[in-house]
This record gives structure tokens, C-alpha cells and sequence, in this order.
């Protein structure tokens, strides 16, 4: 390598996350679901020790996954691993760095062990960051996070929560392509997010990095709503390998992606589907388990 | 001139930002019509494994060879390379094979290694800032191929091609579309209207 090769730059973090667009990103915890969702046609995989749901079940504390299962898993396929850390832990960010993750989500579905999020920008790897809205993922952006993702409500297998964080993103954008030079510090105020990426957003009219949706997504229909809605993939944890056929979802999900506009295709292959993941409904959920509400 | 990008997945919306900016109607390609009404195509970066599959399930491969083996001039960027190719060092997987060489996947080792360099390519009087996501490079090289670039492997390996030619089929195994300097689509769009 000459004198001239950069590694970690915004534009080499970032740029991976262009290369999943249109893609399918699917929670695994194990290499066999790993193989499964590389051969339906996932774009990567997210290693993690349970999926949402049982989190969710299971209660307690949740944590990055067992290093001994992330080897594991990027030793099962080819295409990109990601892994899951706690909001605010380094350490563990640090750990699956050294695994050779190619990128590190921190993620509110596990528990968060600090107010602060992680410092993004010390780091090689890239990161990936839930928002719920437009200050929140600018903040996360401003932090050093390459990829951003809706954060909805993981494990509930109900995409509300994702569309209302999508449908606010949008109009929050669009409302700051409307300002003028003078009213936009007003606005990075308002949004409680740095000036000059809410400049950027403002004179580019969309987010500087990639918006993948995530959160309650079940089914192939939901993959294709959520693409209509304007993300640039999609993120599904529990909605894949918690259902009756994961095999058969995974590659339904994967073309839904692909073809989102066209309703004859997603009717196709959302054809006896068999059974999707038991659902929650989220305005019932008493506001301590919202996994949404963790971080800010 | 008419550029279509293969729109299965990846980044083909940066490559058509390219095509308009170099005054020419860029569009997604998606079905074996739409295969049939271009001038050239380009096949984005993205993962690999996925373009392929889908271009298999959507019955794309013939087209796409039938237009290549007609002369359509056609541009691979990363998995675009590797789609385009007649194999890899590693597994299987549903490849055009219509570019005499063997590739190797994730050739510089994960996200950690990936990188951007200037690099010199044969042809432009000035390097290129090449952006390198867990970029394959070409392990072996057919008759026919001229070698435009080449990098040297990180541990001391030798030099392996990362830019290649053979007749109207281009392959680069970073991302030209990733930086505003366009000469190699520039290429692309030379030989489509030398025909």
C-alpha cells in the first residue's frame, strides 16, 4: 500500500452501507441461520445471542453476543457480519471490532449501560445507530454513525412504530428544505442536533448516510411498505427465523425488497406463507418495555 | 444514449447520478425488457450473492449475455466484477461469465481493511481516487483481458489486477461511482458510441 491509502474514512464507512441498499439484512444466532439467510438472499447478517422477541420474553439483562458465536457466524458465510453492542459500551464495540465484524450496530435492543452513546468516530469499524426521528439521527451522525435505521419496536412483529419513525423523518426533512440560511440554526436547536449536518440535510434534501428500516417487520408487505415509504433497505430481526417457515419468509421478504412496487409480485410471494410471528400490540405495552425509548 | 444500471440491489442509484451528469439518460433495469433497451449497462456494487441469485430468479442471465455477446458495452463495479466473471477462488455462485477472469472475494479481508488509495489506471493521464469495500481482486487473468490497474496485496503478495478490459466489457473492483470522478464511465460511454 502506498503512502496515499486512508483506512476508516467517512466515505469507506458509509460506502459499505450503500452496498446493502435494496438489501435484507437478517438477524441470526447461529451459522445455520446464518447459511439460511445467506442462501434466501440476505445482503448481511446481524449476529446477536437471542432475537428481539426473546429478549423481550426472556427479560433481564441483554448483551453482545458470545464472541465464541459471532467467529462462528463470520466463518459460515461470505457476506458482510454485523453484531449488536450495548448503547454506550465501547468495550464490547471494541471486542467485536477485533472479531473483524464489518459493522457494529448499537443497538437499543439491548440494555444500555450509559447516557452517553459511543464515541463512532475512534473507531475503524462503522457503525450503525436506531433513530426515531431527524434530531435523533443527526445526533447519531454527528457522533461518527455511518448508517442510520429506523428504530420502531424491535420484537413485536408490529411495523407501526417503524412507519410513524419514517413518515417523521420525512416530513422533518422535508420541512428543513423549506428554511432559509437564517432560520436554520434555529432549527439544529429545535432538532437538538449539529449545525453543519443539519446544513447538509438542509441543502441535500435527505440524510448524508443510509436509512435502513427496522422494527417489527414481518412480513413481505411490510418489507414493501417500508421501502415505498423511502428507507433504503431493510432490517428483519425476529420476524424471520420466529415464524412458521423461515426459509421460505426469508427469500418471500428478500423479493419483496427487490420488487416493493409491484403488488402483484408481493401477492406472489406472500402465498401461503404459513404462520408470521405472534404480534404485539404496541399502544398496550406498558412504557418500561418500550425498547424504543432507550437512548436519545 | 441510453445507460441502464442493474437495479436488483446495491448501489445503482449513485451510478445513474453519474450517467445523468454526464448528460445521458440513465435507467433502472429490473426485468429482461427493460435489458433489451439499452445502449450499455452497468452492474452496480452491492453483495454478490444477491444480484446473482435475484438475476437468476428473474431470469436475467441469458439477456444479459446475449446482449453482451452482441456487443453491448457493459461496466462492472465490485460485486459487478465478480458478477460478470467466469468464477472465484471461493464457492460457487451464479456468475454472467462472460469476462475471462477468476476473482477473489473480500480479497483485502473485512470492513476493518477496507480502504481508498490514488490509484494509476492505463489510459487516464491522472490517478484516481479509488474506493476499495471489501474489494475482491482478480487471482487469475484470461488471454484476451488487458490489465488497466493493478494494487499490491497487502502482505507483500505481488501485484493483482483491479481494473480490466476485454473488448466492450470494463470491471473495476472499487467504487468509481463513490467519488465525483467519472472517467471511467466516461469509458463506458466511449465504447458504446465507437459502435
Amino acid at each position: 500500500m502506498d503512502t496515499t491509502t486512508e483506512h476508516g474514512t467517512d466515505r469507506v464507512k458509509r460506502g459499505l452501507a450503500e452496498m446493502l441498499k435494496g438489501g435484507v439484512i437478517m438477524d441470526v444466532v447461529n451459522a445455520d441461520q446464518a447459511k439460511i439467510a445467506e442462501e434466501a438472499g440476505a445482503v448481511a447478517v446481524m449476529a446477536l445471542e437471542r432475537v428481539p422477541a426473546d429478549i423481550r420474553a426472556l427479560g433481564g439483562v441483554a448483551r453482545m453476543a458470545d464472541p465464541a458465536k459471532v467467529t462462528e457466524i463470520i466463518n459460515a458465510v461470505s457476506i458482510p457480519v454485523m453484531a449488536k453492542a450495548r448503547i454506550g459500551h465501547f468495550v464490547e464495540a471494541r471486542v467485536l471490532e477485533s472479531l473483524g465484524v464489518d459493522y457494529i450496530d448499537e443497538s437499543e435492543v439491548l440494555t444500555p449501560v450509559d447516557e452517553f452513546h459511543v464515541d463512532k468516530r475512534s473507531f475503524t469499524v462503522p457503525f450503525v445507530n436506531g433513530a426515531k426521528d431527524l434530531g435523533e439521527a443527526l445526533r447519531r451522525i454527528g457522533e461518527g454513525a455511518a448508517m442510520i435505521r429506523t428504530k420502531g419496536e424491535p420484537g413485536t412483529g408490529n411495523v407501526v412504530e417503524a412507519v410513524r419513525h419514517m413518515r417523521l423523518m420525512n416530513t422533518q426533512i422535508g420541512w428543513l428544505t423549506t428554511l432559509g440560511p437564517d432560520q436554520l440554526m434555529n432549527a439544529a436547536k429545535e432538532l437538538r442536533a449539529p449545525i453543519e449536518v443539519v446544513k447538509e440535510v438542509a441543502a441535500s434534501g435527505k440524510l448524508p448516510v443510509v436509512n435502513f428500516a427496522a422494527g417489527g417487520i414481518a412480513t413481505p408487505s411490510d418489507a414493501a411498505l417500508m421501502m415505498q415509504l423511502g428507507c433504503d433497505g431493510i432490517f428483519v430481526g425476529s420476524g424471520v427465523f420466529k415464524s412458521g417457515d423461515p426459509d421460505v419468509r426469508a427469500r418471500a421478504i428478500v423479493e419483496a425488497t427487490t420488487f416493493y412496487k409491484d403488488a402483484a409480485k408481493i401477492a406472489s410471494v406472500s402465498a401461503g406463507l404459513g404462520e408470521a410471528m405472534v404480534g404485539i400490540n404496541v399502544d398496550t405495552m406498558p412504557a418500561s418495555e418500550r425498547m424504543q425509548d432507550r437512548g436519545d | 444514449m441510453k445507460v441502464g444500471a442493474l437495479a436488483l440491489q446495491g448501489d445503482f442509484r449513485e451510478h445513474l447520478a453519474v450517467v445523468s451528469r454526464l448528460g445521458h439518460d440513465g435507467v433502472e433495469v429490473r426485468t429482461a425488457d427493460e435489458v433489451a433497451g439499452v445502449d450499455a449497462l452497468i452492474i452496480p456494487g452491492g453483495e454478490s450473492t444477491t444480484i446473482g441469485r435475484l438475476a437468476t430468479i428473474y431470469g436475467l442471465m441469458d439477456p444479459i449475455r446475449d446482449r453482451i455477446a452482441g456487443g453491448m458495452p457493459v461496466f462492472g463495479t465490485c460485486a459487478g466484477m465478480i458478477f460478470l466473471a467466469s468464477g472465484t477462488t471461493g464457492a460457487d455462485q451464479p456468475q454472467l461469465g462472460v469476462l475471462d477472469v477468476i476473482v477473489e472475494r473480500n480479497a483485502f479481508g473485512r470492513q476493518v481493511e477496507s480502504f481508498e488509495a490514488d490509484l494509476r489506471i492505463t489510459g487516464l493521464s491522472n490517478p484516481m481516487r479509488a474506493v476499495f469495500i471489501r474489494a475482491p481482486w482478480i487471482e487469475k487473468v484470461g488471454a484476451d483481458v488487458e490489465v488497466l490497474a493493478t494494487v499490491e496485496a497487502p502482505d507483500g503478495g505481488g501485484e493483482h489486477a483491479v481494473v480490466v478490459r476485454q473488448d466492450r466489457i470494463l470491471a473495476a473492483s472499487f467504487h468509481p461511482e463513490l467519488t465525483a470522478d467519472d472517467r471511467l464511465h466516461t469509458m463506458l460511454i466511449d465504447l458504446a458510441e465507437e459502435r
